[in-house]
């Protein structure tokens, strides 16, 4: 599964990094700093949540 | 399982309906709202949705999305006005809806001042309508004077909105200390250094005795101490109150929001979500006693998913905790709490406070870390989320932020190593 931003959208609230931190973390700056491209192999479910909980819906996966 | 209904049809309502279908729940759903509008995103109806030039649709889902993918039945503009627990049925309207599991989720309604219902110009911030009002009047051309009535977060984006647009603001709090509930008293004056740094004015400790009209329209408020202050437009930022009163006579247990047990269940088939909802939150019952009720984006989202869930498998319910999350954009920063300001020992771990940042504090509880509060550090936050999730301890909150100091002290000689090469 491929994670996609949609970076018009994301606004570095963080809510993903607090779920899959391995994955996603917010910079200094608020910027969205995105780990991996797939989502790594046992973290679907982590990932998944982190995408549910995004409250600007800036989150997707592709190829579930 | 066959018919689940969800009353509300707002964020929470919109994810309950979301949640199920993504389950494959394949039984009837009908969706009742208040509003004639589709769900929609509200935290930008006090930020940018006021501000900006272009405005975004804030609509979640095209009405086709409802009717197609989710096959949701739509019953909008017409609210619920009864529910008997007993018999399993909502009055909407004309109609009475039967159900087999149930999600209220009818958020909260914004509280307003007594007798200025009818006065032009007063304003509150809840709904779309509320927003598309709000803005037309701050951008009238006359609009030179914005008064705002409670410092609460709401009250302070409207300001913050003000001063972006070049009004002259002014906050009136009951208070001493601006959101001394929702964040502690120090941290209370802090953000109010935010506003004053910005040129809103920030009146404490006075009341609103009257609000003034002229031909129907505010001119200014008069204060407890008999002062008159002119006005242009005045918003009532203070506070809301959970829409329950639908509820009288159902059976239910209503005490500010309707009362739930730890699975979001208010009676059998009967589930709870978003600003409506109390119920005790067992990741803080061992520091903060009782139940809790939120009016946050992310409980909302959370606990709509979870209610519709249980409703239409409660055998397979299990107990919702959270750490509760909100954020407020003020100015030009953003101000992030996590966790609950329970006690008021706070630390103040990266920054300053004195002058309102940017700053990150946490906040302990016996030997636990319970919530973070950070101004303009968009990085901090959700990294002590995780520990008070975790329910770490103290010492191991004061290890992140030391491990964060060294981190920010490494970017930042990187980063002045490279502007000298």
């Amino acid at each position: 599964m491929k994670i996609n931003v949609d970076w018009d959208r994301c606004t570095g609230m963080g809510m993903c990094e607090s779920l899959a931190p391995d994955v996603f973390e917010v910079d200094d700056d608020g910027s969205l700093i995105v780990h991996a491209e797939e989502v790594p192999e046992g973290m679907e479910s982590d990932v998944r949540e982190a995408v549910a909980a995004c409250p600007t819906e800036a989150l997707s996966l592709e190829g579930e | 399982m066959t018919h689940l209904v969800v009353v509300g049809a707002s964020l929470a309502g919109l994810r309950a309906v979301e949640a199920v279908r993504r389950d494959g729940f394949d039984g009837d759903v009908t969706l009742v709202g208040a509003e004639e509008h589709l769900p929609y995103d509200r935290p930008p109806l006090s930020k940018e949705y006021l501000s900006a030039d272009e405005i975004a649709d804030p609509r979640y889902r095209e009405e086709e999305t409802f009717a197609g993918d989710l096959d949701v039945e739509l019953v909008l503009g017409t609210p619920a006005t009864a529910l008997d627990s007993a018999a399993r049925t909502v009055a909407v309207g004309e109609r009475t809806l039967s159900y087999d599991g149930l999600v209220i989720a009818t958020g909260a309604h914004a509280r307003v001042l007594p007798g200025t219902e009818d006065i032009a110009g007063v304003h509150t911030v809840r709904t779309l309508d509320d927003a598309i009002a709000l803005r037309a009047a701050l951008r009238a051309e006359h609009a030179r004077r914005l008064t705002v009535v409670g410092a609460g977060f709401i009250g302070s984006e409207v300001a913050a909105v003000g001063r972006k647009l070049g009004l002259e603001v002014t906050i009136l709090e009951a208070l001493e200390t601006p959101l001394a509930r929702a964040v502690g008293e120090r941290m209370g004056r802090a953000l109010t250094h935010l506003h004053r740094r910005h040129g809103t004015e920030v009146r404490t400790g006075v009341a609103v005795e009257e609000v003034l009209a002229e031909n129907g329209h505010v001119r200014g408020v008069r204060l407890g101490d008999g002062t008159e202050m002119a006005t242009d437009v005045l918003v009532v930022g203070i506070g809301a109150r959970p829409a329950t009163e639908w509820l009288e006579g159902s059976g239910l247990t209503i005490d500010d929001g309707v009362v739930a047990d730890e699975t979001l269940a208010a009676a059998p088939g009967v589930y709870v979500a978003g600003d409506v909802a109390r119920w005790p939150n067992a990741l803080f019952t061992d520091v903060a006693e009782g139940t809790m009720r939120l009016e946050h984006w992310t409980s909302a989202a959370d606990q709509g998913g979870r209610a519709a869930r249980h409703a239409v498998d409660p055998a397979a319910a299990t107990p919702y905790e959270t750490v509760p999350y909100f954020w407020s954009d003020w100015y030009d920063g953003r101000v992030q709490f996590v966790g609950i300001a329970a006690g008021e020992d706070i630390e103040v771990v990266a920054g300053d406070d004195a002058q309102g940042g940017p700053f990150t504090a946490i906040y302990r509880a016996g030997d636990r870390i319970v919530g973070a509060l950070a101004v303009d550090m968009p990085a901090e936050v959700m990294k002590y989320r995780r520990l008070i999730g975790g329910r770490k301890t103290w010492d191991d909150a004061l290890e992140l932020a030391e491990q964060r100091r060294r981190q920010r002290e490494e970017k930042a000689r990187q980063r002045a190593e490279g502007a000298c090469t």
